[in-house]
């Protein structure tokens, strides 16, 4: 076999051990942000309703007379700017939702991966079959770090979207023209921001993704209790002895860079929040995006997000090295 | 054509038991291998040493590959059933089918439908709705239309009513075995695998106590049948085991001149349960 054709071999194999994580985890990848997102939508259009009966009972009428419309019709251009960026955030307030459920399902994945198929010995039948355990593994980062954030960005834009076009359609009872409110949000640059944030959620993610891969290779029982128990012990150590006091570094820095990085990082946006440069402020002074990739990529100039690809990858050989030759099917 | 499997010196020590000892065996191509010992013998940890899934000292060579440095190209010629139930639960039987259509090169797709064909399965059944006899015939169907050169199966019918078991050997055979291909197979059912057997090794604390091919079992072994005046004679020389039924006592002897015990009474073969019951006496005690 030459270099060639074993290259597109591994590449298949890689893209189908993709696939089979995508049919044994559909529940996590797909249906809890669609279910998620479903929720999001019904609980918006109650609370509309909400609003409309309790404005239609207190005998509100928000611009029967047209009135709204002439309020938009008065804006200048920065006003204007203003009510794209309100627009912008509802879509993006979908998506908030569902990042808090996407790191749920990611830190759940990455803990049983490699851990579910040794305890019900399945591991034995896909052990049975020519594909090696770097593809294996590499399949479940490109799952956890790739597959899974598609999905759950891709149904938030369309929640997103419908998000949007339920708040125009309420605004159009109020005499409110429809195509002019959604002219002025910027539904393209949303989806382009989200994509865009991708690849950096997956480097920001790599050493959390590494150490819960690790430890669903290398626990023979409850690999939660040990992800979570080995850094925050650790954590404890740490501040007991004030060993971060030899490194004139105080002990908050452990528990940041290094226990929070661990658990925490496929949480997204967890990067910008609490990176040490703060790069974004949630709070958009000129009224153009609280996403924007000139901001949120601010994150990858900083030693932080590589420092923890490193450790990332580094962990994940150890994870490639423990599926090959942990030995208790 | 050179062996199959090449092992010397090959040895495994856990923590607090040695479950390989030293093991030097060769096994030819073409062979149906039975591979049999008590619970704990070291089987399981042989074959898995041989399918690259735990480390040893020594010497092993499969097909040409060292299992422990080249286990991916090893396993594109190797097949190998664990025991039922380690399908994963949530797979259907159409996904198991692309998927190894997919990954595996030498699986042919066709065959395998045409398997299935034959069974009550349906496309879309996940494994945890089937039986385990039906998991073993997916199994089975996945692997037979896999052209591998050596299959190994570690207690593939535990647990199956005896329908399914009869049909999982009667399938190996007529559907898959011929003389490229070698199949190992472990089982506390003796009975039901010694007349496909062409080789026999027993193993015993990690070493192996017997390794013939049927056929030379058969002139080694003899069992005779002696009546009760005759069997302080047949004592004499030494069996490896007695038996008493119906008044009479079967003595095994292992090396005996078989004119000599015909002059004893009627000499039959033993059979492999017999002569594993003979050889391991004394094994848990």
């Amino acid at each position: 076999m030459n270099t060639q054709t074993l290259k597109n071999q591994t590449l298949n194999n890689v893209y189908w051990l993709v696939k089979r994580e995508y049919w044994e985890h559909r529940g996590g990848f797909f249906w809890a942000p669609v279910i998620t997102g479903g929720i999001f939508l019904l609980l918006n259009i109650m609370g509309i309703i909400t609003a409309e009966v309790l404005g239609a009972r207190n005998g509100i009428n928000l611009g029967a007379s047209g009135g709204l419309q002439h309020v938009i019709a008065d804006m200048d251009a920065g006003d204007l700017s203003q009510v794209g960026f309100a627009l912008d955030v509802a879509m993006y307030s979908a998506m908030g939702l569902l990042v808090v459920v996407l790191g749920f399902v990611v830190f759940f994945y990455c803990l049983g991966a490699l851990y579910d198929d040794r305890r019900d010995r399945s591991i034995l039948f896909w052990k049975s079959l020519p594909v090696s355990d770097t593809s294996t593994v590499l399949s479940k980062v490109i799952s956890a770090t790739v597959l899974a954030p598609i999905i759950a960005v891709v149904v938030g834009i369309v929640v997103g979207m419908l998000q949007l076009l339920i708040l125009a359609v309420t605004l159009s009872f109020h005499g409110v023209n429809v195509w002019q409110l959604l002219l002025l949000a910027h539904p393209f640059r949303v989806m382009f921001n989200l994509i865009g944030y991708i690849p950096l959620y997956a480097l920001w993610a790599a050493p959390a993704v590494g150490w819960l891969l690790i430890c669903s290779a290398w626990s023979r029982s409850k690999p939660f209790l040990w992800a979570v128990a080995l850094p925050v012990g650790t954590g404890l150590l740490v501040a007991w002895f004030g060993i971060m006091g030899l490194f004139n570094l105080p002990t908050a820095w452990f528990w940041k860079n290094v226990v929070l990085r661990a658990l925490l990082s496929v949480f997204p946006g967890t990067g910008n929040l609490f990176g040490s440069h703060n790069t974004v402020a949630f709070v958009s002074s000129n009224g153009t995006d609280v996403l924007d990739l000139a901001q949120t990529w601010h994150l990858a100039a900083t030693p932080d997000l590589w420092i923890g690809v490193v450790a990332g990858v580094a962990l994940l050989a150890g994870a490639i090295w423990f599926r090959r030759w942990r030995d208790d099917a | 054509m050179s062996a199959v499997i090449t092992a010397s010196r090959l040895g495994k020590r856990y923590k607090t038991s040695v479950a390989l000892d030293d093991v030097s065996f060769q096994i030819e191509p073409g062979r149906i291998v039975g591979l049999i010992g008590p619970n704990g013998a070291g089987k399981t940890t042989a074959l898995k040493a041989i399918l690259g899934l735990t480390d040893f000292t020594g010497e092993l060579n499969v097909l040409g590959y060292d299992p422990r440095k080249q286990r991916d190209k090893l396993m594109g010629d190797v097949c190998f059933i664990a025991d039922v139930a380690v399908l994963p639960r949530w797979i259907k039987v159409s996904q198991a089918v692309d998927f190894v259509a997919n990954v595996h090169p030498r699986f042919d797709r066709k065959k395998c439908e045409a398997f299935l064909a034959r069974t009550k399965l349906q496309p879309n059944q996940r494994v945890r709705q089937m039986s385990k006899g039906m998991i073993v015939q997916l199994h089975l169907a996945l692997v037979m239309a896999i052209d591998a050169r050596l299959l190994i199966l570690d207690e593939p019918t535990l647990g199956l009513d005896i329908l399914y078991r009869k049909q999982f050997y009667q399938n190996l055979l007529e559907d898959y075995f011929d003389e490229n291909k070698t199949i190992i197979v472990t089982t506390h059912q003796v009975e039901e695998v010694e007349h496909i057997l062409t080789d026999l090794m027993f193993i015993r604390d990690g070493r192996i106590v017997l390794d013939a091919d049927m056929d030379a079992v058969g002139e080694r072994f003899i069992e005779v049948m002696v009546n009760a005046d005759q069997a302080d004679v047949a004592r004499a020389l030494k069996p490896i085991d007695e038996r008493q039924v119906f008044g009479k006592s079967i003595f095994l002897f292992d090396g005996a001149s078989r004119a000599t015990l015909e002059g004893l009474g009627e000499i039959r073969r033993p059979s492999v349960s017999d002569l594993f019951v003979a050889t391991m006496k004394g094994t848990y005690a």
